[in-house]
């Protein structure tokens, strides 16, 4: 097998992986596995995540937003512990604190999922700022949806990378939606990789429906990136399904769902895969059992895992050896008892 | 100089702000920094508070200790989010593995007609933030010796100056032997606590001054910090005099001083032969007239007679 087959194979193989493991939050939350409701899922947005996260190089921070999974996911997150966080659980990588929304992973370089629109993305200006100062060859990755694009955060953090010539990119996963509203109603202008140009930030727009062509392209960046010259990527997807768990998308056309749902970078690349006779037909249902397997199996580990000791909800406020929060209880009890 | 100090000892302390590098600060507190350190580790910056204080939060989650100036602590709202929602609460949200060890210096407060956006306390937001530690010193010694301990600290440090402070002259005791988070009693008395922070420390210690002129002993405690705030050493003065007056600059209602009494309450209630008393900042917006500015918040005159209805006498 040529050099490229395996990449298109590890390609399908990460993206489907994404995929199965937000099948399974789904299922893991009609079984009240989940803590809450508010998982949102990034099927339909694999090939950002993957084509993206594929491109980095292992030490690279990231930031996410919260339909983050699929990235963290690509860059070498367990599933396992990723399962038993979005439980709530104390197995999971923030030992049930933080959840979907808040995911993160100081050894992989994941500096945090965010759920304030836009949150996380001067984090990474900053984390280049530290790489460049510290000289690190590394370099810092902020994922973020349409959403943020109107956020005024994220201006100002292109005008720093670009002022600082920070090793920074700038991901945007375009799903057409944030929450309810289409992005043509909440943008006027839709040409966004221009406004990136405007900072002095290198902007490129991309359609997410080829994986391979997002690879190719965020590792041309990511070169440029690592040279100083912050980057500006638009991969542009359909959301397949609905803002978060109890969403049914009432607020778009069945019609306009099915049309979106038809840009499945996916089965795009299975269809070539199998077109090019680079696999047969045997070694993707390998594939896809395998994946299986390792999502139930997360799955499983997350249900299975114990929840967090009441008294944990003190802890780690402040660094270990600082005084921890007075519990309310003791506050009243010495009040009644002097 | 603490900062001075720190960065030479400590080689990931970064400074970076409005107007910090070139121009030395606007109230020339960083003057002289850039020719000493250069632009690497003084940076100046674009006038985007919420970027800035973002930036600095990820450079200090990935092996920096930044120092981020915001000129005044009215900007703070523009970067709320980022300290509120972001750097104070990172370490709890990601299950310890991530710190935060930053300092965002401000200086606020009223005294020269900076009018409603250039002169607020705002400190109780900060202090009603768990995950932050916040700092208000009154004497250089204090400014010295907390900022010292602040670029020591493992979590996010608000550490909030008072502009009328600046011009300020006294002694520095380099070896102070007060520990963070534990306040002073800058003068003991028997007959009633005086609790204050920051500028009002002053004011207090002068009216306390005037006091013993009818024969009054007040003990006033500095609070220094108000997040680890020192309840033992107000709770314990509050015991032994039976009378407490919290002073502070920032407004009334739901203010620090709305909590202070409650820890006196909830900490002295038997001791307490009156009511705790508070005297705070008007609940208005700060006009920019120097009379009006100068009446919406306490004055030497007014501790010293609220002490004395406190005492009835």
């Amino acid at each position: 097998m040529d050099t490229e087959t395996q990449i298109l194979i590890r390609l399908f193989r990460q993206m489907l992986r994404v995929r199965t493991f937000e099948e399974r939050v789904g299922e893991l939350f009609l079984k009240g596995g989940t803590a809450g409701s508010m998982l949102h899922l990034s099927i339909g947005e694999e090939s950002a995540a993957v084509g993206v996260g594929e491109a980095m190089h292992s030490g690279d921070g990231f930031t996410t937003h919260h339909r983050g999974h699929g990235i963290f996911l690509a860059r070498g997150a367990d599933p396992k512990k990723m399962m038993a966080e979005i439980g709530g659980k104390e197995d999971g990588y923030c030992r049930g604190k933080g959840g979907s929304m808040h995911i993160a992973d100081n050894d992989l370089g994941h500096l945090g999922a965010n759920a304030i629109v836009g949150g996380g993305i001067s984090h990474v200006v900053g984390a280049g700022l530290s790489y460049q100062y510290l000289g690190k060859d590394q370099a810092a990755v902020a994922f973020f949806g349409d959403g943020a694009m109107q956020q005024g955060g994220l201006y100002e953090s292109m005008n720093l990378a670009a002022l600082w010539k920070l090793p920074v990119m700038f991901v945007c996963i375009n799903n057409e939606y944030g929450m309810g509203t289409r992005l043509d109603r909440a943008s006027a202008s839709l040409e966004f990789a221009k406004r990136a140009e405007t900072f002095g930030v290198n902007g490129l727009e991309i359609d997410g429906l080829d994986v391979t062509q997002v690879y190719h392209k965020a590792q041309k960046l990511m070169e440029r990136v690592r040279n100083g010259s912050p980057a500006f990527l638009k991969v542009n997807c359909y959301r397949f399904h609905g803002h978060a768990r109890k969403d049914k998308s009432h607020y778009r056309e069945d019609s306009e769902e099915q049309k979106g749902r038809e840009k499945d970078s996916i089965l795009h690349l299975e269809n070539q895969l199998i077109e090019g006779s680079l696999v047969t037909t045997e070694n993707l249902e390998q594939i896809k059992l395998e994946i299986d397997n390792e999502m139930d199996e997360a799955m499983e580990y997350a249900l299975n895992s114990t929840e967090p000791e009441s008294i944990q909800r003190f802890q780690d406020v402040y660094a270990p050896g600082s005084p921890e929060p007075l519990p309310v209880d003791e506050r009243i009890r010495q009040a009644l008892n002097p | 100089m603490a900062l001075q100090e720190s960065m030479r000892e400590d080689s990931t302390i970064i400074l970076m702000g409005e107007d910090v590098g070139l121009y030395g600060g606007a109230y020339g507190v960083t003057k002289g920094m850039i020719e000493e350190f250069g632009e690497k580790r003084i940076l100046d910056t674009p006038i985007s508070e919420e970027g800035i204080v973002g930036c600095a939060v990820g450079s200090a989650m990935t092996g920096l200790r930044p120092v981020v100036e915001l000129m005044y602590v009215d900007f703070v709202m523009l970067a709320m989010d980022q300290l509120a929602n972001q750097a104070a609460k990172i370490r709890y949200m990601f299950g310890g593995q991530i710190s935060v060890p930053m300092v965002m210096r401000a200086q606020g407060g009223t005294g020269r007609s900076g009018a409603a956006q250039h002169s607020q306390s705002l400190e109780a937001w900060m202090m009603h933030t768990p995950g932050l530690n916040l700092a208000m010193p009154a004497t250089v010694t204090d400014a010295y010796v907390l900022l010292k301990h602040a670029l020591k600290l493992s979590d996010p440090v608000v550490f909030l100056e008072h502009k009328m402070l600046y011009t300020l002259k006294g002694e520095l005791n380099k070896d102070d032997s007060l520990s963070w988070g534990q306040a002073a009693i800058l003068r003991s008395g028997s007959d009633f606590t005086l609790i204050t922070y920051s500028r009002m420390v002053h004011r207090a210690l002068e009216a306390a001054e005037r006091l013993t002129k009818l024969g009054i002993q007040a003990e006033v405690i500095d609070l220094r910090t108000l997040y680890p705030l020192d309840t033992e050493t107000i709770n314990s003065s509050v015991k032994k005099t039976g009378r407490a007056l919290v002073v502070t600059e920032d407004c009334l209602t739901a203010g620090v001083s709305a909590e202070l009494s409650a820890r006196i309450m909830e900490g002295a209630f038997e001791f307490l032969e009156e009511p705790v008393l508070r005297l705070a900042g008007e609940d208005i917006p700060i006009p920019v007239s120097p009379s009006l500015e100068k009446e919406a918040v306490p004055s030497v005159d007014r501790i010293f007679s609220t002490a004395k209805l406190l005492l009835r006498k």
